[in-house]
Formats: C-alpha cells, structure tokens, sequence
C-alpha cells in the first residue's frame, strides 16, 4: 500500500496535453519525460508531483494518439495510479504494458477532489480515503504482475525465465 | 443476467464466467501480423527466447508494400521470410496473397467464437463472422509469439439496432460513415459494437465486413455480426477447423443501444481530414477530384468491384481522373476477372494494380502531390495519409467512387441507378 495526494483533472484529457506531440520523437531519459507530463494542461504539475501520487480523472483519459510515452511520464513522474471515470482504449494497454496502474471507478472519480489524502491498496481493489473507501474490481495478477515487473518486456522475460527453469526441472 | 457476444468468447477462453469491466488472460486463436512483422521480430529477439510458442496460431501476411518498393522494404519481407522459415511457421503468406482482413476471412481464420489479436487497427474485421478480433501493439505482439498468452480487459456493449432497407445506390460503407458522423470518431472507444436487427441480418457477409472494420474508426475494441445461416454458409469449405457459435443472451447487458432506420439513408462522404466530418455526398457534389481509389480491406471485395462495374458499364473514367482499384485479394482479383467486372473497369480506363495496400496508407503506387484530391474507399483521410500533406482525402462507398470517377467530380451514385 503507498499513501499519496489527489491531482484532479476533467474529461478527455488526451495524449497530446499528457505528453506533448513536439517531443514523442525525441528519445528521452524516465527523468526528461517526467518533467513534461501533463505540460499542457497543468504545468504547475510536474514540479510538485510526488511518488505516490494520484491522478483523478473523469471519462476518456487518454485519447487521441496511441504514444506510449504518455503512460510512461506519469509513472516516471512517481504517479502511483490514474483513477478515472473510463480510460481511451490503448492508452489503457499502453498503461499496463509500462507498468502504470489504470483505475476505473465512477464514484471515486466523483468524489475525490485534488489534495485528498489516499492509500490505494492495489491487490484488494480498494482506494482509502477519509471520505471512505472505494472499491474497484481488482486487477488480475497476471495484471498485477506487470505492473509489478516494470512492464510487459520485463515481465514477458521473467515468466520465460521461469518456464525454462521448470522445463529444466521436468 | 445474460452475457454478450464478447463475453462469452472471452469467458470461455478464460475458463470462468466474466463480464464486461473483467480483464482476463487468453490464449488465442490467431496472431496476426504483416509486413510490421520486421520490427515485431526485432522486439521479439530482445525477449532473449530462441523459439515461437505457438507456430501454428501465428498468421503473417505480406500485404501493405507488396511488391517491395524500395530496398528498405525488400530487406523487411527478407527478414519475414527467413523469420517464417526458421521458425517453421505454416500461416505465411506472400505477396500474391492480398490485404490481411480480406486473406483471414477467406482462407478461413476468422471463425466464429475464435479469438484474434493483430497488430494492425482494422483487425476487428473478423468480427463480421462472429469472431472476437481486436488489434494489438508490436510489442504485445512479439510477447504473445513468445508467450501464447495476452491480457484482455472485457468491453461493454454498444448494440446498434438496424431496420428498414437501403435504396439502391446506398451501401453498408454510407450506413458506417453515417454513424460515425452522428456520433463522433470516439463513439464506441474501448466498446464492443454489436450490429443487430433485421437489417443486420440482410447485409452479405462482405457488408459485414465493411461495417466490422469501420467499427475500428469508432474506437471500438471490437465490432461484431452475431453469426448466422447466412455467415455459417459463407464459411462453408473454409473454416481451417471446429468452432462454436455463440451469441448474446437476449438479456445480456448493453451500455448503450442506438436505432437506425436504413430506409432514408443517403449515400455518404466523409470530408477532408477526419472520418467524422462526414456530409451527404448532395452536400458536397460538384467538387472536383484528381484521383479515385477502389479497393483496400474496407471495400475491396467482388461485390464492391462489381456496384463499381455497374457504373462503370458503357462509360469512361473522365480525363481528368486516374483511378486505382486494387482487389482485396487474389481470390477476389480471381473471381472479378470470371465475372466480368475487371473487364468493365479496364475498358472504361481504371488502373489495376496488385491485390494489397497499395496507396491506402501512403507508401507506394498513386501517392497524392500537393493539392490533389482523392475520394476513397478506404478507411482513414487522415491529412497526408495518402501523399502530400496539402493532399485531401474524401471516403465513400465504390458506387460513390466510380460515378465520381466518370463524372471528374464527387458525384451521388444514384444519378446512375
Ligand atoms: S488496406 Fe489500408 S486500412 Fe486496410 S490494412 Fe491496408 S493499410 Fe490498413
């Protein structure tokens, strides 16, 4: 479980205002791109943002272009986890696949507002707060597992690893 | 509470019940990929296994710059072809094949109940048959070669209920622009779309097709035809092997339900540079073109050639416009040279070219200069998709494309019924 605060954002926050278009063809460090997530829509946000952290969000978080790198900031940028009312489909994947928890739930993207104080407990699906807790239909380990590992690469590699060691054992 | 289409496919590959909001790990049925096979096998390699899981489940077809049209692309399909030899996979097809969603249907793939993952957008194609198809990204892919296995969240349903009867000059193609022009290029984002309603069950399979793969300009994850007698015949002496029907429940639980009456459906353009701007094509008659495109996995089939032929018949193409058509396959190349329908649009001037891409995603064959215009039958008018970025794109059915190919400037094809 890791304790963060609450950045509040509305609908359709689209890749472009997560990671602008003028730098996805420049290849950056973690570090680089943490510093301009979510330029666009609130530049006060990179310089304040701690590990742990949240981002609340209502529908459609992520649309527009299918680059990658608008998951990968947030996570570099410490974002624990984005709770939103619905999420654009490949940014969803995109998200996983890197390693950064997407949470849908419609309650908690209603009631939360920025600066709540949260523990987000992601193996039981539940986010803690003092207005309560809200519940989400827990990710599935092998779901848990990528993000855990880092990422699908990472992960894909692990569970190969693994694979041929009880191969070996047969 | 009943379960979709979607959900039970999903669920039982899963092994367990599931429902929309679930996210599940499945094995698939097929992996599709093309000529991004390079670059898939470039990830694949980083992985550090010297072997496919699966061999057999992965389908590699050469479609989008087919032939090769410059060395760049020549050394791609070389490294696919080593790829395919050194790990003996059986599912490869070469550039006499045609275009992916056309080649999985036809030969057999795309079954009803199976799971499809491919790394290519329009993937959802297979849909029309009852299939679970969606696509994926390289990476995904080249960790589903090593692993057979991918995560899946389960979608939400949108139906779209059809009725009614299009008028001649009217096609699957119009009802798709249609509906994404009411509702906007996001309107089934992450959702299944399920076409329904008698009029659903009226189109061909081919139709189905066309609205399957358009489902993708909707965002939608997954867009299907529950399958029917009239797709089981269809797959008779195809299907490569068992599958189970399944259908939605009559209960199952939709997010969302919209209702189209086909009987006053007018044929449809979608303008320059998005698939929402979409207008009937009264609206903008008259606005003169340079190039028309018939063909690409949208609207590529025989059917498609022949509502093109039917114009075309005792016409011209006008001297103002070069037209492109390229058959979705060889199959489809084959059958439209029997039935008569090539000689029609070589004698009235079209350009035939290979069954593939072709200029659909702006590689290679009849790219646009600045400040020409084609109208499509593809999918996607992105700007500079096809050339130039001061190029201009407009999607139509093929009746719209071949009566605006004679006349020289977009045209209602029903001037011609
Ligand atoms: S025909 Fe066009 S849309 Fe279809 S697979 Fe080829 S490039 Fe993609």
């Amino acid at each position: 479980m890791s304790h963060g605060i609450v950045w509040k954002y509305g609908d359709n926050v689209n890749t472009d205002v997560i990671f602008p278009g003028r730098y996805t063809y420049q290849i950056m460090t973690p570090g680089e791109m943490a510093k301009h997530a979510l330029e666009d829509l609130d530049p006060g946000f990179a310089p304040k943002v701690k590990p742990g952290d949240i981002i609340v969000a209502g529908k459609n978080f992520g649309s527009g272009s299918s680059r990658e790198q608008a998951a990968a900031c947030l996570k570099a940028a410490g974002v624990q986890a984005v709770v939103a009312k619905s999420f654009a489909r490949i940014y969803f994947r995109n998200a996983i696949n890197i390693g950064l928890p997407v949470l849908q739930s419609e309650e908690a993207a209603d009631r939360l507002e920025a600066g709540d104080h949260v523990d987000i407990e992601l193996a039981q699906g539940e986010i803690r707060t003092a207005k309560g807790t809200f519940r989400f239909k827990p990710l599935p380990a092998s779901v848990l597992g990528i993000i855990a590992a880092g990422g699908l690469i990472e992960y894909t590699k692990s569970k190969l690893v693994e694979g041929q060691i009880e191969e070996e054992q047969e | 509470m009943g379960r979709t289409l979607t959900e039970k496919v999903l669920g039982r590959k899963a092994g367990k019940d599931v429902q929309a909001g679930e996210v599940v790990t499945v094995s698939p049925d097929y992996v599709l990929s093309h000529d991004n096979s390079a670059a898939i096998i470039q990830e694949f390699r980083k992985l550090g296994v010297k072997k496919v899981k699966a061999p057999g489940k992965i389908v590699i077809v050469l479609d989008h710059i087919v032939p090769a049209a410059d060395e760049k692309y020549a050394q791609n399909h070389k490294t696919i072809r080593e790829f395919v030899a050194e790990q003996a996979i059986p599912n490869f097809f070469d550039i006499n094949t045609g275009i992916c969603h056309q080649v999985l249907p036809e030969q057999g793939f795309a079954l009803p109940g199976l799971v499809i993952v491919g790394s290519d957008s329009h993937t959802p194609s297979y849909g029309a048959l009852g299939a679970f198809a969606t696509g994926i990204g390289r990476t995904e892919t080249a960790c589903t070669w090593a692993t057979d296995e991918i995560w899946l969240r389960v979608p939400e349903t949108m139906r779209i209920d059809l009725s009614g009867r299009m008028s001649p000059g009217v096609f699957a193609k119009d009802l798709s622009l249609k509906l994404i022009g009411d509702h906007g290029a996001e309107m089934a984002n992450y959702k299944a779309v399920e076409f329904d309603g008698p009029a659903a069950r009226d189109f061909s399979v081919g139709a189905r097709l066309t609205l399957a793969n358009m489902s993708a300009e909707m965002g939608a994850k997954n867009g299907y035809f529950a399958p029917d007698d009239k797709a089981l015949k269809w797959l008779e002496g195809r299907a490569r092997g068992p599958f189970t029907a399944v259908s939605s429940d009559p209960d199952a639980s939709y997010e969302s339900v919209l209702a189209y009456d086909l009987d006053a459906l007018e044929p449809q353009v979608a303008c320059p540079h998005s698939v929402d701007n979409v207008k009937p094509v009264a609206a903008v008659a008259g606005n003169p073109v340079n190039q028309v495109l018939i063909g690409t996995c949208t609207n590529g089939r025989l059917e498609d050639l022949e509502a093109a032929a039917a114009i075309f018949k005792g016409r011209k193409v006008h001297p103002s416009v070069r037209v492109l058509v390229l058959p979705a396959s060889w199959a489809v190349y084959r059958e439209a040279l029997k039935s008569g329908a090539l000689a029609v649009l070589v004698d009235a001037g079209c350009v035939i070219l290979n069954s593939g891409c072709g200029p659909c995603l702006g590689a290679h064959e009849g790219l646009m200069a600045a400040g020409e215009v084609c109208l499509s039958t593809s999918n996607r008018n992105f700007r500079g998709r096809m050339g130039h970025r001061d190029s201009e794109i407009y999607l139509a059915s093929p009746a719209t494309a071949a009566a605006t190919a004679v006349t020289g400037k977009i045209t209602d094809p029903r001037e011609f019924t």
